[in-house]
């Protein structure tokens, strides 16, 4: 069976049990909404304040509740499941791609309801032309992001204080997202060009991809 | 005839620990080598060591002639079928489908999926989800992903244990399948009853080494 062909298949599965499971829809999403509430209500509601910080918090929060999408149980493969993967002769390269694929469809999804929650409920104050940037912006850290949790998942696959220690790995490693992200709109309000951060967004995607791809194997044979 | 499992003087460490030591064996075509041994002997070592899962830290094990300790073992391992300790299901999916993902995996006909899950007595409830079925129906949906894959060497640990009768019979069913495609079987049990009736040849583990093998 082809490389896609795996990918997809593992993805397609991946949607299938986050379907059923729905810790996505059910849990992360609305504690990142409630945490969104609360920093209108903690700063007294102060409009102005309020409008000046509110694609900082979306930025914020998306990457910290972001990560607990990528890291979601579902995505979790136990040694059983691994083991017949490997003599299914699945390329663990294809089962990231899969991975990222499945967990970039749902983080896609995350960060768009959040971006537009954050719209409604701070009214931010964004420069002339933000918006396309932005959702550029949000679909490149979404896909670092992924990237990024799925390798952090597969380093710490078969520890059992997994969900900690990869939110630990991926937190400091998501900085380049974040400064890029927050750092496009901001060139905008400067009236600078965006396009190194976009760049930095970009580069950061494609280095966390080779990273993932070429570390595959060697993880899984590691981690076994 | 070429072996489909050879252990040469084979150890394996794990954490540290030897588990195997200088084990030899060697499984001919149409074998069924039965082990059995006390808890912690180091037999789901050997199974996972012939499963090229685990890879020996001295001698050497090769499978349908292939060095373990090499790269690309793909091929090699898509002859392997193993059943372990723990079904290997997705507890979210049906038992159908996850039959259909292993199918879809290996690149094996889906309709052949509706056919292996009747074999094993599956067809009625293919629809339950596999976190709401027995021990034994998950043990038969992987009996029946081996009837999908047609392992050349098939590796069965403990996979009798806690099965009724007509589930045994499928797995015995299974290893003859294998023996008449030219493959080869290694199955621990703790039930020399069971092994002695199955297998062409048994053996026990004990401390890392096998009856006979020099340590």
């Amino acid at each position: 069976m082809s490389f896609w062909r795996q990918a997809l298949e593992i993805a397609r599965v991946d949607l299938t049990v986050e379907q059923r499971v729905g810790s996505t829809l059910r849990i992360t999403l609305p504690f990142a909404v409630v945490a969104l509430i609360v920093f209108p209500l903690a700063l007294g509601l102060q409009l102005g304040v309020i409008s000046a910080i509110g694609v900082g918090v979306f930025w914020a929060l998306g990457i910290l509740y972001g990560m607990q999408v990528a890291l979601r149980q579902s995505a979790t493969d136990g040694r059983e499941r691994r083991d017949l993967h490997a003599l299914l002769g699945v390329d663990p390269a294809a089962r990231f791609t899969g991975r990222v694929i499945s967990g970039g469809v749902l983080m896609v999804g995350f960060l768009l309801v959040l971006l537009g929650a954050m719209t409604v409920l701070f009214d931010p104050l964004l420069p002339e032309g933000a918006w396309p940037v932005l959702l550029l912006s949000t679909l490149l850290v979404a896909i670092g992001l992924t990237e990024l949790a799925t390798l952090a998942g597969e380093v710490t696959s078969g520890l059992s204080n997994r969900s900690v220690l990869a939110s630990l790995i991926v937190a400091p490693l998501a900085l380049p997202l974040i400064i890029g992200a927050s750092q496009s709109v901001g060139a905008l309000e400067r009236d600078t060009s965006i396009l190194p951060w976009i760049l930095l967004l970009i580069a950061s995607d494609l280095a966390l991809a080779v990273a993932g791809v070429g570390l595959a194997q060697p993880l899984e044979e590691a981690t076994r | 005839m070429e072996p489909v499992a050879h252990f040469d003087k084979a150890g394996v460490s794990l954490g540290g620990r030897p588990v195997l030591r200088g084990l030899d064996l060697i499984v001919a075509p149409r074998e069924i080598v039965g082990i059995s041994g006390p808890n912690g002997s180091g037999k789901t070592t050997l199974i996972r060591t012939a499963a090229t899962l685990t890879t020996p830290d001295r001698g050497s094990v090769t499978i349908l002639g292939k060095d373990t300790r090499g790269r690309d073992l793909g091929a090699t391992r898509r002859s392997i079928g193993m059943i372990g300790h723990s079904p290997g299901l997705i507890g979210e999916l049906t038992l159908g489908e996850n039959l259909d993902h292993v199918a879809r995996l290996a690149g094996i006909e889906r309709a052949r999926v509706g056919r292996a899950l009747d074999v094993v007595g599956l067809g009625e409830v293919a629809g339950r989800r596999a976190e709401a079925s027995s021990f034994g129906m998950r043990r038969r949906v992987e009996i029946a992903r081996l009837l999908l894959t047609k392992p050349r060497l098939l590796l069965l640990d403990e996979a009798a244990s806690g099965l009724d009768e007509a589930a045994r019979q499928l797995i015995d069913a299974l290893v003859e399948s294998v023996c008449a495609r030219e493959g080869a079987c290694i199955v621990v049990s703790h039930d020399r009853a069971h092994l002695d009736g199955l297998c062409t040849r048994v053996t026990s583990l004990a401390g890392g080494s096998l009856e006979g093998s020099s340590a």
